[in-house]
């Protein structure tokens, strides 16, 4: 198969040069230096590795490069490219919905795609929507709080 | 380090050196001008004001998502009457920091807290007799406030006052603390310190470091523990471009340009191993604990038994490591609780001497105890000087799963009696293999007997969040609750009766209060139970409220009390408290490492469920803020009576008394 040359990441086209077998998270990680996307188990579990693919959360442990060539794909890098944050980090900087922050980047795309489906979420569809991502610290109550917050302010860029 | 070596690293100012140890103090007074001295032994911390102002404090603690960075920034921000910006913390680097046990058994706050405290409130006394000097005014007259130094018309920042000075102060026993009562920074709840670089994915944790010409490391591990090698063919993985193959004895490791390769060069090595033959699997291994007892089994006929599997700490960032040697010096990133254990380690593995190693702990992706040696470090360590290129060396998940080290199994036995008013008469508690800590009751009896029995362990364990807390909890807590029901006595009740220490009285009123206990409705298929406990120099009590469908626990809500002397960042301490709470749900309801044939069965996300946002309970926390005592740890004493208060409730709601952690119902 045809190897994949080019990627479009966080708005920009990325030339890389890789097997269209490889995983998306491999690429983004060990290729484009952009180690925002954190792998925690491989297999599709723990959802720390999740990518906006045309606006979608994904797995980007589960997806193949080649799949994704001509896709718009944003990584947790992307999300405040000029530096402002977006108001779903904001959110979760103030409900400190983090401790060791592994998670964190994953939830925060997991949580921007759900807002973008579901404008105002009740506790049970934000619980149902992110019961993919894993927090082992437990900050679940306080992701929780980030997102009904976020929505509250509008919750998209 | 030689006193001018700091000023040649750091630029000019101001240095506290905090000695731990008060028959090699200096004494106080006057700072010291001059560079010459050797630093005292004994450093516990240091911290330099520059020249820019900048406060930069070193401390040999790490930052492992417990939030010790933010805690031990607002201590300085208290004691030195600066912004919380203007501090640096330099953490766990054994060529930049002082040396440090490590990270675990909740020591930062009561320990680390203090020290970084008087190095600050030093410097801010080094500070004031500056600007006294300086605008030759009464000392009495100058006073700091949000990073300014201020007398009368005068004011400067620290940079103009620690401009052109080489001054180093080692600190005197006598200076005062902040009391905790009139604390402004410490004692709220700022902001993460490095919160932002964590939600925008900036912060670069050891799985994300690049060298460059870095190469990616994999190891061969046996199918089993303790199998050895019999033969390696390795010639279809040394053809791929750019493989190298590194073969010592049992160590079998490949390096690769990049890690997909490294991957494909793992799978063809064909190596054969010559199996072993287990002495336990997850089913029989608490017979095993007894048959192995170094020191003999009870034999009290009427003991009730309790059993503790296995499990995993998951940290979700593996254990990673980057290696990279200098001629015959060597530097490591790795994620560790103990940055110069893991020093001792690779300087004793490798044969070199302490100082040719150099460990940086870079905030990690959590530990819970379970980062304490530094495995992937070694491996990488081993990779880079044979292949003689930086490398790499992150786990994956099934290598952390299996090769690192889990939280002990046990077996906890117990019998007590009761006098005909229903306090303790006799108590007799025998913990095989899982550990110490809270073995002992807190409640008052006149006669007991509590052993730990060391036993052999299939499985290689070691630390976890609590230690054997939370299965000695389990045990006495559950068994508590039989000793109530046995006489129908309400378990609040009976354990108040027993309980004459008032700060465990203090923690179960106010969780009972919170939680509604006397007033809690019966309602089919529902039940609330309740634990307490001690442990750390932290109180905790639990009222948990379970459903029962179907077979399958859901647990509604979690009222927690905790009282650890002085709180320091309440929402920090929340935040443990949440996190307490959600891991031991794991562990008292599903959490497991089943093995059998020297093999983690459950070695993988997929077969070892953790805790996820649908089975969070809703939680409330009850604070209790103790100003008059000097501050514990919180992040593993919360987590302790959570199993057994689940417990405890699937008994009101069922009638069913489960004795095994994770408890799964029968029928
Ligand atoms: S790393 Fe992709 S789901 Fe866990
Ligand atoms: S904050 Fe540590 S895993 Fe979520």
């Amino acid at each position: 198969m045809a190897r994949v040359r080019e990627l479009h990441v966080n708005g920009a086209q990325r030339h890389i040069n890789a097997d269209p077998e490889r995983t998306l998270l491999s690429v983004l990680r060990d290729d484009l230096d952009l180690t925002g996307t954190k792998y925690g188990c491989g297999e599709g579990q723990c959802a720390a590795c999740t990518v906006l693919i045309d606006g979608q959360a994904t797995k980007s442990c589960l997806t193949k490069v080649g799949t994704v060539a001509a896709k718009r794909i944003v990584t947790i890098e992307g999300l405040a490219p000029e530096g402002k944050l977006h108001p779903v980090q904001e959110a979760f900087l103030e409900a400190d919905a983090m401790q060791c922050g592994y998670c964190t980047p994953g939830m925060i795309l997991g949580a921007v795609a759900l807002l973008e489906r579901t404008p105002h979420p009740s506790d049970a569809e934000i619980v149902s929507g992110m019961n993919g991502h894993i927090c082992r610290c437990g900050t679940y109550p306080r992701v929780v709080s980030a997102v009904r917050a976020a929505a509250k302010q509008g919750g998209r860029a | 380090m030689r006193r001018r070596d700091f000023f040649a690293a750091l630029g000019g100012g101001i240095v506290v050196l905090l000695v731990d140890d008060s028959d090699a103090q200096e004494s106080g007074g006057g700072g010291r001008r001059g560079t010459r001295e050797a630093l005292p032994q004994n450093l516990s911390a240091w911290l330099h004001i520059g020249e820019t102002g900048m406060v930069t404090v070193y401390t040999g603690k790490v930052e492992v998502g417990q939030n010790a960075r933010t805690s031990l920034t607002q201590a300085v921000a208290e004691e030195l009457r600066a912004p919380v910006e203007q501090i640096r913390l330099v953490m766990g680097d054994t060529s930049l920091t002082p040396f440090d046990m490590g990270t675990f058994g909740s020591q930062t706050t009561p320990q680390m807290g203090p020290v970084i405290r008087r190095a600050a409130a030093t410097a801010r006394e080094t500070l004031v007799d500056l600007a006294s000097q300086k605008w030759m005014v009464e000392r009495a007259t100058v006073s700091i406030a949000d990073g300014k130094v201020l007398s009368g018309s005068h004011r400067a920042g620290f940079g103009e006052l620690t401009s052109g000075q080489k001054l180093t102060q080692t600190i005197p026993s006598s200076v005062a603390l902040t009391p905790a009562a009139e604390w402004k920074v410490a004692g709220t709840s700022v902001a993460k310190v490095g919160g932002r670089d964590m939600v925008t994915g900036a912060h670069k944790y050891a799985s994300d470091i690049k060298r460059p010409g870095m190469l990616h490391g994999k190891v061969l591990y046996p199918p089993q523990f303790g199998a050895t090698l019999a033969s390696l063919d390795r010639t279809a993985a040394e053809a791929m471009p750019g493989v190298k193959v590194v073969r010592e004895d049992n160590f079998v490791g490949v390096t690769a340009p990049d890690a997909a390769t490294a991957e494909k060069a793992l799978a063809a090595l064909r190596a054969e191993w010559k199996p072993v033959t287990a002495e336990a699997s997850s089913k029989d291994v608490f017979a095993y604990y007894k048959k192995n007892s170094r020191d003999g089994a009870a034999e009290n006929p009427h003991l009730t038994a309790y059993t503790v599997a296995y499990i995993a700490h998951v940290p979700l960032e593996p254990r990673a490591a980057v290696a990279e040697w200098h001629d015959d010096k060597l530097t490591v990133w790795t994620g560790t609780q103990r940055p110069f254990g893991v020093r001792s380690e690779l300087s004793q593995n490798l044969k070199i001497s302490e100082d040719r190693v150099h460990v940086i702990m870079p905030d990690t992706g959590s530990g819970y105890g379970g980062k304490h040696n530094g495995e992937a470090a070694y491996e990488a360590a081993r990779l880079a000087y044979a292949s003689g290129m930086p490398v790499q060396r992150n786990w994956t998940r099934e290598e952390e799963m299996t090769w690192a080290y889990f939280r002990p199994g046990g077996l906890i036995e117990v019998h007590g009696t009761l006098n005909p008013d229903g306090t303790l008469a006799t108590w007799e508690f025998h913990n095989y293999n899982s550990g110490p800590s809270a073995l002992q009751t807190p409640y008052d009896v006149p006669h007991k007997s509590e052993h730990l029995h060391q036993s052999k362990s299939p499985l290689r364990q070691g630390s976890y969040r609590g230690l054997a807390g939370t299965a000695n909890h389990f045990a006495r807590e559950s068994y508590m609750d039989e000793l109530a029901h046995s006489i129908k006595m309400d378990p609040l009740e009976f354990r108040l009766q027993n309980a004459r220490n008032e700060r465990l009285r203090a923690v179960m009123e106010a969780a009972a209060q919170k939680f509604g206990w006397k007033n809690r409705q019966q309602t089919a298929g529902r039940g609330c139970g309740l634990a307490a406990g001690f442990e750390k120099g932290g109180y905790v009590a639990a009222c948990a409220e379970v459903s029962v469908a179907n077979g399958a626990v859901k647990v509604l809500r979690v009222v927690e009390a905790f009282e650890c002397g002085a709180v320091v960042n309440p929402e920090h301490l929340r935040n443990q408290v949440d996190g307490a709470v959600a891991m031991g749900l794991g562990g008292a309801l599903f959490e497991q490492i089943d093995f059998a044939d020297n093999r983690i069965l459950s070695d993988r996300l997929s077969r070892y469920r953790v805790p996820r946002f649908a089975d969070m309970p809703a939680i409330e926390s009850v604070l209790i803020d103790r100003k008059d005592l000097p501050s514990a740890g919180a992040g593993e004493t919360p987590i302790m009576g959570i199993a057994p208060a689940i417990g405890n409730a699937i008994f009101e709601a069922t009638g069913q008394r489960i004795r095994t952690m994770p408890m799964k119902l029968v029928g």
